[in-house]
């Protein structure tokens, strides 16, 4: 187990395309300190805290796919996205590469804006974007939450590795050519069946939540006063 | 109420520290799909090492740091499940020191007007407040 890395290590984008990806991660994180800060009251900052964590959790078991000696392990976007919103999900996951960057070898320094875009912003927009149309079209139903979960997951996880894609054709450290399209394929197909797994995950832990603590999932939150109704503002009430 | 959220967030870092501490050693250690797809076009031995051909992998820098937890392990321990336990362990605990206590610090306390725009209200007004 001499290298247990999940994310762009040193070396395989070069320095001028990973600042410039540097600048944007940290421009769109200032942006959701700003937008998630509305949103941060004294419940969702513990419950962001948990999600981050359960994500770093999480990524560290990889499952095999049906792909013989590859593995997938969950990025975490839409799950973020659903728990805790799009602002406030996408700093959890940045937050996770951060640790993993900065303590645990996984992804490089100099690469940290890269991932960052990929998982935490391309993952989290994606997903959320999705949470939004399926939860207005699909019914008020745990099984109406599962399929958003799953389906928000999957392609989150797709559109992602794409990201990485976009950014290897941008600068990447062996210049493929043509092969750009065989490292796409490749890059898509495996993270299709990857995506299966995220779904799964995301789906089982998002259910999980909604059947204990309804009102710690955003996603339902949102849906207005229906679905909170059940947690009616007594008691605690400020 | 504040009570059982905390509840909910104990019982949840107690799920997240047992997946990370204990499962997380009978995880895959097969290459992820990121790292397969960049090791396209070269052959890699038992132990995971690139040995020839033609691949991105094989760019792959040192990194800046390491460090003694780097790659999910811990220096100085051989038994890779407990190396990689105790490291998960200690990454579930700073990064929910580190993504809580943030967000703590930057929350909108109770009875603060937010100074944003107005879609800031929706969803403590439509919630049950804790």
């Amino acid at each position: 187990m001499e290298h247990l890395a999940m994310h762009i290590s040193n070396g395989i984008i070069n320095g001028p395309v990973a600042a410039i990806f540097a600048v944007i991660a940290l421009a769109a994180m200032a942006l959701c300190v700003q937008r998630g800060r509305q949103h941060l009251d004294d419940r969702l900052a513990p419950m962001a805290g948990l999600v981050a964590a359960f994500i770093f959790a999480v990524q560290m078991i990889n499952f095999p796919i049906f792909t013989a000696g590859v593995s997938g392990h969950l990025l975490g976007g839409a799950l973020a996205a659903l728990l805790v919103g799009p602002w406030v999900g996408a700093l959890c996951v940045a937050v996770v590469l951060t640790v993993q960057a900065l303590v645990f070898g996984d992804g490089g320094v100099a690469m940290l804006g890269l991932n960052i875009t990929n998982l935490a912003i391309i993952g989290t927009a994606a997903a959320y974007l999705l949470i939004v149309g399926l939860l207005r079209v699909l019914p008020r139903t745990p099984a109406g939450l599962a399929v958003t979960a799953f389906v928000s997951a999957l392609v989150s996880v797709v559109a992602a590795a794409l990201g990485f894609v976009l950014q290897y054709q941008l600068g990447g450290a062996v210049y493929l050519g043509d092969n750009i399209a065989g490292l796409a394929g490749t890059i898509a197909v495996t993270h299709l069946l990857i995506g299966v797994g995220e779904g799964l995950i995301t789906a089982m832990t998002v259910l999980t939540v909604a059947k204990t603590r309804p009102d710690l999932v955003y996603a339902l939150r949102a849906r207005g006063p229906v679905a909170s109704s059940p947690v009616p503002a007594v008691g605690g009430a400020r | 109420m504040r009570k059982r959220t905390w509840g909910f967030i104990a019982s949840g870092l107690l799920v997240s520290l047992l997946l990370a501490g204990v499962v997380s050693s009978f995880a895959s250690a097969d290459p992820d799909g990121l790292e397969s797809a960049l090791r396209e076009g070269c052959t890699v031995d038992a132990a995971g090492t690139v040995t020839g051909g033609d691949c991105p992998a094989q760019r792959e820098a040192e990194h800046e740091i390491g460090g003694p937890l780097a790659d999910y392990g811990v220096s100085g321990i051989t038994d890779d499940a407990l190396a990689t336990g105790l490291s998960g362990v200690v990454g579930v605990l700073l990064t929910f020191a580190l993504a809580g206590g943030g967000f703590w610090l930057v929350r909108r306390r109770a009875g603060q007007q937010t100074t944003q725009d107005g879609d800031a209200a929706q969803p403590t007004s439509t919630a049950g407040v804790g």
